[in-house]
Formats: structure tokens, C-alpha cells, sequence
């Protein structure tokens, strides 16, 4: 592919799961290269978690592995390996960028740190992400998905309205808080390779998911700031929003959170009388008596479908929304309208529609992406037609466990 | 050091409220000038309004402060032709328009991408909406919680047997840093091209993607992935256990043998834990509501810092649900520079989260708080459009510059 208005850039994937690959796959929805390294055997974790499809665990139908990979060229190299380790710097010779999700110390023990391959290719931008950075006490901690968004404050604030502390905090939902690691990984080092551009050099970015998330939440986790108490999960029962049943069981969900949006809201509900009397007549009246307005909410939309209540508010020109499963979702006219999911097809999975991009260029054609690829696929076509390695060799590579 | 990576980048704010603001605060964390559109006729509900109504006081939030640090600001009213008229020029001399406004807003006032476009034909401009600039429901307003429920995250977050939940305003933040992204890869793609591009992004649909993993359950077997609290797939225990103290919490997950080793070990090997029904990892998961229990009769005793010592130094993955206080705080945190001080003139000095990245040469920094309003309308008119301060005066005197 020559086509000028498509990134250029290659990039190395050394990363397993969610977080790394979702930062590798927003690079190759532009049209980047990019070449991901997996584990000979037993490949990226990802091929082991569910969604499998028909329910038939096979490490090539993982719907996470599809759906965080697809559009990359796949091989296999065991960096434990002194073989592996050279085959790898000469991979990182020829790249402009390398995403890594390794332990801290795992790639210096490789002898694969920064240092090491900024002195092979200067240029190079290395994105390290971990759960809690490079450095600091806990740098060498695990943590899986769970165990991220709880630390970042996240968690502890879930699910909001809760009416006492008798439960538990909860995740947020699938592998979101990983997804945000990897979003905030791909931020930084698009700007890293802009300032490269520009006339500057490569450099090392360490990526914490831990404070990526922390970020993220700041507008709530700096209510400890103001008052030193911090905020939890039984702290949103106020008047910002209203969570409402429909008369088919669905859930929408209300804005409150100004004069202006309950002002549509009257109307939708066909500016009843209570709503023009005290106390539900002023934003302070209805604050102070929430508990009484969620009730009168409730009953409003317990007398329509989800989608009526959907279209009622929004045509009074107040936001609101349905609380969409993944059916849904996938059923709704506007995310047909928006060609949203795209059909990928993939030689084992079969072909089967993914959430596309959130975003439309109006100078870059959707790409069709190319399906995820098969462990070790592209093993041909990287180490023979690009390193030149020979077939033999690449027979005694495989034999050796390298590849 | 104080090499920044978007040095020389100019971007025209018109976002308001969270996600748009968020989104442009990143970019000025890389080091872009980023000139945030304010007018006291209409202030950003952030500035202004609380739960229980709107205050007069432009310049104390500290939910502002939050989401606008490293910005400038000037106070401008769009709604007049000359007010549209600065913006255009402001555009002009800018790299990057970034937009939240109601759809269908930025083209009334005369700053729609094909105005835009014709002061600087390379522009970057991106729009950010609840559910995306085509289709039926383009013009259809939403807030954080909206983009959570309509991209299928609220259906997937909360206790198995209670309603969904919404999440926070982070939902906000989600799409304002997708949102940093795509104008960042437009950056790069105009290094390459010499061209500009508009950008059109649903809120709704980042979130999707981002559980897009729950989405294929629904591609590939029919069905719709819900809420099951903290609970996994595969793994258990995988919970959150009460601990020692004011409403602590530890969470733990273990995925295999050798985890679950660990953790018996850090408990002191009680007897239960030798029971035939915990010794795999799929006795474990379907005997788990048990298992919680027993967990949680240990994990009671401790303090949560502790319990996470004990059981990480056992090769178990464990970390509190950390409280904001205990983050401002934490010794890792701040043993990474991730809390900092920043001074503000109403506030006084606050401590705010850091940029999240370390980057070897070009460091993201904090080096001035939220703008108050307007205050660098003289730097912008003046110094960058070229006005004398008798037009600007004049601008004043009219409110246009209000």
C-alpha cells in the first residue's frame, strides 16, 4: 500500500491481553504496520479468554484476540531466547515504534531495555505500559484488570447510588479500565512521534494504566481536595441524573443536572402540575427532594418502552438514553446509519461483525481491516522475505523453540 | 528539559463542559497552546453549576480547574457577527478546532468545518458528540451517563442483581482523550499530507469500543454479556473483601494454581483451604460465593495496605479499592511524581493528578492552573489578531468581548 493519506509507520507489538494490543490496534487502524510478537506455543493470553465462538474454546475464535488484534501481522519469538533476542533487536532496527507490556525488569534482563535498543535505532519510541509504571515501591506488583480499577480509585466510587456501604465497590465493566491503559499509551506516543517529525529524536515513554486511570477520574477523586472527605459510591444520589425503568424493562437514563435539561424533561412529560409547584418548581427544590422526584420520574416512564421514553426527552431537546445491551445496541438504526460495526473475515472465526472505529476522517477511507492473525502466520513473511533468513534456518528456529 | 512535544501547536477550544475540555487539556499537557472560547453571556456550565443550581462565581470551581489546567482563555461571544468573525480569524492562525457544542451549533454561528476550512485550509477540526454527527439520532444531546447507557457500558457495570450503573464523569474524560488521539493522528497524517481533515467522533461509540471484546460475545453466540459485580469469567476468587477499618475493601484475583497457593499460604493455610472443591481453578469458580466468604472472614482482620504487602510479597494480585485520600497520598503515587501543587488565584494551592506518562525527552508538564475568564484576551487579540487596544476597548464597550 502506497496510499499517502495512510499512516506510515511500523511498529513492534511485544504485548499480551487487552491494554497493549488496543494501544498497537488504534496505530494499525491508520494503516501503521505492525508486527506482533507472541509466545511460541502458547501465543497471547487473550487467545485464552472468552467470548470463543459457539462457545468452543479454540485460541484462534477468542472474540477478545479478534477483536484487539485484527489488522496486524502475526509471528512468534521466544525473547528469552539469545536467538530470539537477536532476531528481535533487528526487528527493532527497521521499527519506529515498540509497544512492550513486559514486567519492569523483564525486558532489561533480556537485554532489551531502552538504552540497549536506543543504541541500534535512536529514532525508536518505545511505549512501555505496566499496571503501576516503571519505578516506585509498587512498580513490581500484579494486577490484573480487577485489581487496576480498583487501585486507581475507580472502583470504590462503583456502582454509584448505592443506598449504604453494605456491598461491595465494584469494576467497571469487561476489561474497560485496560482499554484505558492502552488509549492512554497510544496518546502519548502520537505525540512522541509528531515531536519526532518535527526535527526531535526517539525516546522511552512509561505508561502507569494505574495513573492513566487516576486521570481519568479526577474530576471526581478531587472532591477529597475540597471537602477531605473522599467520594464513594453512595455519594451520587443527587440531583445530576435519574436512572428510570420502562414500561418493557428497559432502563434510561434522565439528565437532571440544570433548569435547562429538566425544563425538556417537563415538557416530555407533558408539563404535569406538580412540576410547576413546590418543591419541584426550582433545581434547589427538586435537590432536596430527590428521593420524592425519582419516584414521580419512575412512574412516568414506567407507562412507555425504553426507546419512546429515548425519543420523547431528546425531541424536548434534553439529553438522555437508553441503557442499551450488546443486542441492542447492535439493532440500533443509528449505528447502522453510522456503519459502525464492520465485517471482518477471518479464516477460522468465519466472518463476523466487530465495533468498528468512533471516530470518521473525511480524508482517510475506512479501512477493511485485515482479519486477526493466526499464531505465527506472518512467521514466513517477516523472518524469510524481510530479515532473509533462509527456509532451513527458520525450520532449525521453530525446532529450537525460538519461533 | 522543557522540550514539549506539541510546541507550536495552536488549538481553538469551543469545548465546554467535561469530555471536550478534557480532551484539549491533553493536548496542552503535551505543550499545545490551547485557547479555550469562553463568554460570560453563556459560561461553561463547569465554571457555574452545581446539583442544586447555578452560582454567580465565574472563577472557584474546582471541578473547572480540574479539566482546564495549562489553558488560556478568552471571552468572546460567538453569537454576534463580529464575535464569529474573531473566531474565524483566531482559526486562522491555529493548527487544531476542537468542538462539543449541541450538534448543528458550530454551523449556525458560522464555524462549521466548511467555514473553517476556507480561513485555513489545512485545518484539523474534530467534533465531539453523544452519539455522532450522522444518522438519526445526530442530533440528539447526551451527557456522560447517556454514553455509557447507549454504548452498552452501563449494562455491564453494577451487581448481577441490581440495575445497571452509569459510571462516573470519567465516561466524559474516555471520550475526550479518543478525542486527543484522533486530532493527534490527524497531526501526524498532515505531517505527511500537507492536508487537514475534519473529524466527526460519537462518545457512545468510544465507550463501545472499548468493551468491544463483551460486543463479540453478541457477534458470535447471540447473546448479551450483563453485570456480574466483580466477578470473572474464569477466575475466583476475583472479589472485593471487606477489611479492617471504615468501609476497606481489598481486591483479589487469583487465575491459577500457583496464585491460589500463594493466597493459602499468606492466610496461614487454613484447613478449608486443603478441600478438594478449592484445589482447581474451576472447583474455585463454581464454589465461589463460599469461597468469598471464607476469604473475606480473613481479610477482615487486616488493614487493606497491609493484606496488600502480604499477599503481593505471596505472588497474588491484590490492591486495595484505594479512596481518593488515600491516592493524594499513596507512597507509590508519590514516589512518581503523580500528585503535584498547582497555584490558582482563587483557589490557592491546590494538589491536582499529574499527567499520567513519563517520557524521556519531552515530559508532559503542568506550568499554569485554569484559566479565569478572559484572561488573555489581550495576549489573543492583541499579540496573536493584531488589534490596538482602542479596537479592543471598543470590543469591550459592545460585549463582544464579554
Amino acid at each position: 500500500m502506497t496510499d499517502n493519506s495512510l499512516l506510515k509507520l511500523k511498529v513492534i507489538e511485544l504485548c499480551s491481553f487487552a491494554a497493549g494490543p488496543y494501544c498497537a490496534r488504534l496505530l494499525a487502524d491508520f494503516g501503521a504496520e505492525v508486527i506482533k510478537i507472541e509466545q511460541p506455543g502458547s501465543g497471547d493470553e487473550a487467545r485464552r479468554r472468552g467470548p470463543f465462538l459457539h462457545d468452543d474454546p479454540d485460541p484462534e475464535t477468542s472474540g477478545l484476540y479478534l477483536y484487539l488484534n485484527s489488522g496486524k501481522l502475526g509471528i512468534t519469538l521466544d525473547i528469552h531466547t539469545a536467538d530470539g533476542q537477536a532476531i528481535f533487536k533487528r526487528l527493532v532496527a527497521d521499527a519506529d515504534v515498540l509497544i512492550e507490556d513486559r514486567p519492569p525488569d523483564e525486558m532489561k534482563k533480556c537485554g532489551l531495555d531502552y538504552p540497549s535498543l536506543k543504541a541500534i535505532n535512536p529514532s525508536l519510541i518505545m511505549t512501555s505500559i505496566s499496571p503501576f509504571g516503571q519505578d516506585g515501591p509498587y512498580s513490581d506488583f500484579k494486577s490484573y484488570h480487577l485489581n487496576l480499577y480498583h487501585s486507581s480509585g475507580a472502583g470504590y466510587m462503583l456502582p454509584m447510588n448505592s443506598t449504604n456501604f453494605d456491598r461491595e465497590p465494584v469494576r467497571g465493566p469487561g476489561f474497560a479500565g485496560e482499554y484505558d491503559g492502552g488509549m492512554s499509551a497510544a496518546v502519548a506516543t502520537m505525540s512522541a512521534l509528531f515531536w519526532l517529525r518535527r526535527g526531535g529524536t526517539g525516546q522511552h515513554i512509561d505508561v502507569s494504566k494505574q495513573q492513566s486511570m487516576m486521570h481519568l477520574e479526577r474530576s471526581q477523586l478531587r472532591r477529597f481536595i475540597d471537602t477531605g472527605k473522599s467520594p464513594n459510591r453512595t455519594g451520587m444520589g443527587r440531583l445530576l441524573e435519574s436512572l428510570v425503568q420502562c414500561k418493557d424493562g428497559n432502563y434510561v437514563i434522565l439528565i437532571l443536572s440544570s433548569e435547562k435539561q429538566w425544563q425538556g424533561l417537563f415538557q416530555a412529560m407533558g408539563s404535569p402540575e406538580w412540576g410547576t409547584q413546590k418543591p419541584f418548581n426550582t433545581q434547589a427544590g427538586r435537590s432536596a427532594h430527590y428521593g420524592e422526584l425519582r419516584e414521580r420520574l419512575c412512574e412516568w416512564a414506567s407507562q412507555y418502552t425504553a426507546q419512546e421514553v429515548f425519543e420523547k426527552v431528546q425531541y424536548y431537546k434534553s439529553a438522555c438514553a437508553p441503557a442499551y445491551t450488546a443486542e441492542q445496541f447492535f439493532d440500533s438504526p443509528q449505528i447502522a446509519a453510522r456503519k459502525y460495526l464492520v465485517e471482518i473475515d477471518h479464516p477460522v472465526a468465519g466472518n463476523l461483525k466487530y465495533p468498528g472505529l468512533p471516530y470518521r476522517f473525511s480524508d482517510m477511507p475506512q479501512q477493511p481491516r485485515r482479519p486477526a492473525p493466526l499464531l505465527g502466520q506472518h512467521n514466513q513473511e517477516v523472518f524469510c522475505s524481510r530479515l532473509e533468513y533462509s527456509k532451513e534456518s527458520l525450520v532449525k528456529l521453530k525446532q529450537a523453540g525460538v519461533i | 528539559m522543557n522540550q514539549s512535544a506539541l510546541k507550536g501547536i495552536r488549538v481553538v477550544d469551543f469545548g465546554h463542559v467535561l469530555a471536550g475540555p478534557y480532551g484539549s487539556m491533553l493536548l496542552a499537557e503535551f505543550g499545545a497552546e490551547v485557547i479555550k472560547i469562553e463568554t460570560r453571556k453563556r459560561p461553561d456550565e463547569q465554571r457555574v453549576q452545581h446539583g442544586a443550581g447555578a452560582s454567580s462565581d465565574y472563577e472557584s470551581s474546582s471541578n473547572f480547574f480540574e479539566i482546564n489546567l495549562n489553558k488560556l482563555s478568552v471571552s468572546l461571544d460567538l453569537s454576534t457577527a463580529k464575535g464569529s468573525e474573531l473566531a474565524r480569524r483566531l482559526v486562522s492562525v491555529s493548527d487544531i478546532v476542537l468542538e462539543n457544542m449541541r450538534p448543528g451549533v458550530m454551523d449556525k454561528l458560522g464555524l462549521g468545518y466548511k467555514d473553517l476550512v476556507k480561513v485555513k485550509p489545512d485545518i484539523i477540526m474534530l467534533s465531539l458528540s453523544g452519539y455522532g454527527g450522522t444518522g438519526p439520532y445526530s442530533r440528539y444531546t447526551a451527557y456522560a451517563p447517556c454514553f455509557s447507557c447507549f454504548g452498552g457500558q452501563a449494562h455491564l457495570t453494577g451487581y448481577a442483581d441490581a440495575e445497571p450503573n452509569t459510571l462516573t464523569s470519567s465516561c466524559d474524560s474516555r471520550a475526550g482523550t479518543a478525542g486527543a488521539f484522533a486530532i493527534l493522528m490527524a497531526l501526524n497524517l498532515r505531517e505527511q499530507t500537507g492536508k487537514g481533515q475534519y473529524i466527526d467522533l460519537s462518545s457512545s461509540e468510544q465507550l463501545n469500543a472499548q468493551v468491544g471484546d463483551q460486543m463479540m460475545d453478541y457477534s458470535m453466540n447471540h447473546r448479551s454479556p450483563s453485570r456480574d459485580g466483580n466477578h470473572d469469567a474464569i477466575m475466583a476468587p476475583h472479589n472485593c473483601y471487606r477489611c479492617k477499618g471504615n468501609d476497606r475493601w481489598i481486591s483479589i484475583a487469583v487465575a491459577n494454581d500457583e496464585e491460589w497457593e500463594g493466597l493459602a499460604k499468606a492466610m496461614g493455610s487454613p484447613d478449608w483451604t486443603k478441600e478438594p472443591v478449592f484445589s482447581t481453578a474451576y472447583g474455585r469458580w463454581q464454589n465461589q460465593t463460599r469461597l468469598d466468604q471464607l476469604i473475606q472472614e480473613w481479610t477482615i482482620n487486616f488493614g487493606h495496605y497491609a493484606l496488600m504487602e502480604r499477599l503481593q510479597k505471596h505472588g497474588v494480585a491484590a490492591m486495595p479499592s484505594f479512596k481518593a485520600k488515600d491516592l493524594f497520598s499513596d507512597p507509590h503515587i508519590v514516589a512518581r511524581g503523580g500528585v503535584i501543587e498547582i497555584e490558582h488565584p482563587v483557589l490557592g494551592t491546590r494538589k491536582t493528578i499529574a499527567p499520567p506518562w513519563k517520557m524521556s525527552e519531552t515530559q508532559p508538564e503542568i506550568t499554569r492552573a485554569a484559566p479565569l475568564l478572559g484572561e488573555h484576551n489581550s495576549y489573543v487579540f492583541q499579540d496573536l489578531l493584531g488589534l490596538s487596544q482602542q479596537e479592543l476597548d471598543q470590543l469591550i464597550e459592545e460585549k463582544i468581548v464579554y
